[in-house]
């Protein structure tokens, strides 16, 4: 597959030498990379479907390099694609034949631990997981958990806003992030709030957050850190109907509780799934709910009862509450397995992410079944209930080119489908080169006009990650998608959920 | 309405409801939906007219004051068009008074959960008479910042004209988007300098079941934060932290025990949570003062006097109105330093929230609101500083919000550009040129 990308700047191809060696002088002896075998770990990200050598990869390690690799690319006109850990499921950090691939991996260390002003001070390359890692002992957490965390770095969180499971709870990124060093494609650098709980001005750092690599380059990160929950259970919970699931969750938040997790998974999703990972999850009802609730014992212990009682009212079939952290983690596994599992029972799956008012489950579920028939392939369905961040699973053949063609519209279906019924196109996967040929149906041309503006004030000559988020002007693009062959993503060995 | 777009104003009439002189004899545009709303900035942008835009001009004394051709009056946008308490979601138009969405939200066992601060007491002006687009574009949020956010982390969406006089959109109605930029973080707190919001969609969550505030009695501020700092470095889940020396918590309406300095701690959930992190939290705090407590209808009368900072009320003509009033944000660990080092050189109180990050200062009057004083403090700390109470001229001559580097006013002002590129919009509300 191809996607459409905006064109080669030949000038540049003919400049490539001069523009080596000028990175050469700023970032020297091995970070700079410019043989094709040596840029190919740096083709794809976590959309493989897409591939594309960059014209040459730099890996600064200061701040003051980012700063001269942007102010020369800049002066020079060459593109510049900043990249983190290359986790992205919608080809955020994809490269472009006529730029630069900015790694920021050497961007590793933390910075400073303040436990008594609960932040952390890291640098973008540190993972997400490492945050949590290094505070744990003194009994903290960074909060945003996306599924990727051993692997996806805190800078790819700020770009696409990462989510995770108990966000509904405890927020995305851009709640959790209280400041940043940024350098802007010009290479000014500039700092964004800081210790401080609200920045000063406009909250520039918020706008910088889910921007996907198109504002500038992060090169420092404060993060807020918080206590651990005292202690956390969870219950397993099988409904006869997607619909009675969907009713309890709306239940348990209209009684006031916000559980720290909440997820459904459809029947078709959870047999996969039992059969691989041997959770103890029922097999004979049509969906399955895991809520999660946290915080100190004399409430979650409290709260599980009055959850059960609500699953109870709604005709729940079965409901297991965990007794113990090794059954709670037992409870998670399978749902952590979701995407692994299916990609057992299908040669390929297609995984969407819209995100819709949680009332139209019924409804968006009901269409799907219908999508599903329509278009003769198979559908699961997982799905963040508490925030209504659904991720249907299209099974399919890549090998037969029809089943990728009807795949790749069920799934713009879908999506339409979320917008139509009042949700957005992506809750956390980004927009990247995967959906943004879509936006228009989510966005009018002015709506889409003020946004390339605001990148304009960042980014005047839109040199940094172009062809991402935007459709492109002449649009005869092929629409790119996270397809998953045999099982295979760029990382088989992150969890995605 | 279109009648009075066809041809520039011509009658003028006063706006200035607050009575701080910062809308001086203007034109009064009163659109009545958000169609209206585009002809408004459609004609101000063609005819180079300048706008106020207010809703009910409870806050027009925040800022710096400008000078405008003409105010534009949202408060006929007004109307909850959306409210899904299982969804915790509401939409409603910008000019919706805040007290209405207050009462209807509680009504349904919810709350904002940003605790939106009702500065009225502080600037003089009638209490409870903010709209949601007023509070949305100051970005005001109380005591519950430290674990629910401020107001922008609870604006998931909105409707706006341009400075272009351009209708167009950003987020939507659910919690998580990632779908383009999320432009209501950069609307919140803009002060209407970017665009008009017509339509806002915010995130609402249940009200606790009930809550209880433990009192520390007679720590110093530094003490007072290390104590807070141990509260919230525990699993007890503290929702308000903040300390009001002597003089202050003895100008709480009897809320507050007299004679001490009071740091309070507030605890919110259902009852057996509360319960049982109070004695968890009583523990902890043994050893670091006398302790005291306040039950939950005590507790909600503190936190609103907190979060309003009423303590630094000034009825209009009276002695206390000419003391300016700073709000400075900070690293919670260096507020009492902050607050050492500005005492030092002024006669000054402060009230401490946000665990010791957010510090109000009210000081002795000054040709420049004390501004050299509070900005060196801020500068040799870290944090910024807004100047929040002063006189209109002195709001004029001094700079209210803090000085930005260069790169960054350079781009705050692209960015401002961006959406009003001719400067339309309450120019200078914030920095001059912007």
């Amino acid at each position: 597959m191809s996607v459409a990308m905006p064109p080669l700047d030949a000038g540049v191809l003919a400049r490539r030498d001069e523009i080596v060696a000028a990175l050469r002088a700023i970032v020297p002896g091995e970070g700079v990379i410019a043989t094709s075998r040596e840029m190919r770990p740096y083709e794809s990200d976590g959309l493989t479907a897409y591939r594309q050598l960059p014209l040459v990869v730099v890996l600064p390690s200061t701040t003051e390099q980012v700063s001269r690799v942007l102010r020369y690319c800049h002066q020079a006109g060459v593109k510049v694609v900043p990249r983190g850990a290359g986790t992205s499921l919608s080809g955020g950090a994809l490269p472009v034949g006529d730029g630069v691939l900015l790694g920021m991996g050497k961007f590793n260390r933390i910075r400073a631990i303040d436990y008594e002003n609960r932040l952390a001070v890291v640098e973008p390359g540190v993972t997400n997981l490492a945050i949590t890692r290094a505070v744990e002992k003194s009994g903290f957490y960074y909060a945003p958990d996306p599924s990727s965390q051993i692997a996806c770095t805190i800078g790819g969180n700020i770009a696409e806003n990462a989510g995770g499971v108990h966000c509904l709870k405890y927020g995305l990124t851009t709640n959790n992030v209280l400041g940043c060093e940024m350098v802007l494609p010009d290479g000014d650098v500039i700092r964004l709030g800081g210790g401080h709980l609200d920045a000063g001005g406009y909250d520039l750092l918020g706008v910088v957050t889910g921007s996907e690599g198109l504002l500038g380059v992060v090169t420092e990160v404060t993060v807020r850190i918080l206590p651990k929950p005292e202690t956390a259970r969870a219950l397993l919970i099988g409904f006869d109907t997607a619909e009675a699931a969907g009713d309890c969750v709306a239940k348990i938040i209209g009684a006031g509780i916000i559980p720290g997790g909440m997820e459904m998974m459809d029947r078709m999703t959870t047999a996969a799934v039992e059969d691989f990972v041997h959770a103890g999850y029922p097999l004979d009802v049509e969906a399955i709910l895991i809520v999660e609730l946290d915080g100190p014992s004399a409430e979650v212990d409290h709260l599980i009862e009055r959850v059960s009682e609500i699953a109870r009212g709604c005709g729940a079939r079965n409901l297991r509450a965990s007794t113990s952290e090794a059954e709670r983690l037992l409870f998670w596994a399978g749902r952590k397995a979701a995407f692994s599992a299916v990609g057992r029972i299908s040669p390929d799956y297609y995984c969407m992410d819209g995100t819709i008012p949680r009332a139209k489950l019924a409804t968006v579920l009901h269409r799907t079944r219908e999508l599903s028939e329509h278009y003769g392939l198979r559908c699961g369905n997982v799905f963040h209930a508490g925030d209504g961040n659904l991720h249907p699973l299209i099974l399919y053949d890549a090998n037969d080119p029809d089943q990728l063609a009807r795949a790749e519209a069920f799934g713009a279906d879908i999506l339409r489908l979320c917008v139509e019924v009042g949700g957005v196109l992506t809750g956390e996967h980004g927009v990247g080169v995967e959906k943004r040929d879509l936006m228009p149906s989510m966005f009018s041309e002015l709506d889409l006009e003020q946004q390339r503006r605001l990148k304009r004030a960042f980014d005047g000559k839109e040199l940094l990650n172009p062809g991402k988020v935007f459709p492109l002007l002449s649009s005869c693009a092929e629409q790119g998608r996270m397809h998953v062959s045999g099982g295979q993503t760029a990382f088989p060995d992150i969890p995605r959920f | 309405m279109r009648s009075r777009f066809d041809d520039p104003p011509s009658k003028s009439d006063s706006d200035d409801r607050s009575g701080k002189g910062s809308v001086h004899m203007t034109h009064t545009l009163a659109p009545k939906n958000a169609g209206e709303v585009e002809e408004a900035v459609r004609w101000a942008h063609g005819e180079k007219k300048t706008l106020a835009v207010i809703g009910t001009g409870s806050k027009r004394a925040l800022g710096r004051p400008s000078q405008v051709d003409a105010t534009l009056d949202l408060s006929g946008l007004c109307g909850v068009t959306l409210y899904e308490p299982n969804e915790l979601v509401l939409s409603a138009r910008s000019g919706t008074p805040i007290a209405e969405i207050a009462r209807l939200v509680a009504d349904n066992g919810q709350q904002l959960a940003f605790e939106p601060a009702d500065l009225s007491a502080l600037l003089g002006g009638a209490p409870g008479t903010g709209t949601l687009g007023g509070v949305l574009a100051v970005n005001l949020s109380g005591s519950r910042r430290i674990v629910s956010g401020a107001a922008r982390d609870h604006f998931l969406g909105f409707s706006a004209v341009s400075g272009r006089g351009e209708t167009f959109k950003s987020g939507g109605r659910v919690v998580k988007n990632v779908t383009g930029y999320d432009l209501s973080k950069l609307m919140a707190g803009s002060f209407g300098t970017l665009a008009v919001t017509t339509d806002v969609t915010i995130k609402v969550l249940p009200r606790p079941e009930t809550e209880a505030t433990i009192l520390v009695l007679g720590l110093d501020p530094a003490s007072a934060v290390a104590a807070i700092a141990a509260a919230l470095g525990s699993p007890f889940e503290v929702s308000g932290a903040a300390h009001l020396p002597g003089p202050v918590a003895a100008r709480t309406d009897g809320v507050l025990p007299a004679g001490h300095s009071v740091t309070a701690l507030r605890l919110e959930g259902v009852a057996p949570s509360v319960a049982h992190r109070k004695a968890m939290l009583l523990r902890l705090l043994d050893s670091r003062g006398s302790l005291g407590e306040l039950d939950a209808a005590a507790s909600a009368t503190l936190w609103r006097t907190v979060r309003d900072v009423t303590p630094f009320a000034a009825p209009p003509g009276g002695a206390d109105a000419a003391r300016p009033v700073w709000r400075i944000s900070t690293v919670p660990s260096r507020g009492p330093e902050i607050a050492d080092i500005v005492a030092a050189r002024t006669d000054a109180d402060f009230l401490f929230d946000w665990a010791g990050g957010l510090v109000w200062a009210s000081l002795a009057p000054a040709d420049d609101a004390g501004a050299a004083i509070v900005r060196a403090a801020t500068a040799s700390c870290t944090g910024h500083a807004t100047l929040i109470r002063a006189p209109a001229a002195v709001r004029a001559a001094v700079s209210v919000f803090e000085p930005q580097p260069a790169p960054l006013a350079a781009l705050t002002k692209r960015v401002k550009e961006s959406f009003d590129p001719a400067r339309i919009l309450e120019p200078g509300r914030m920095w001059a040129g912007v």
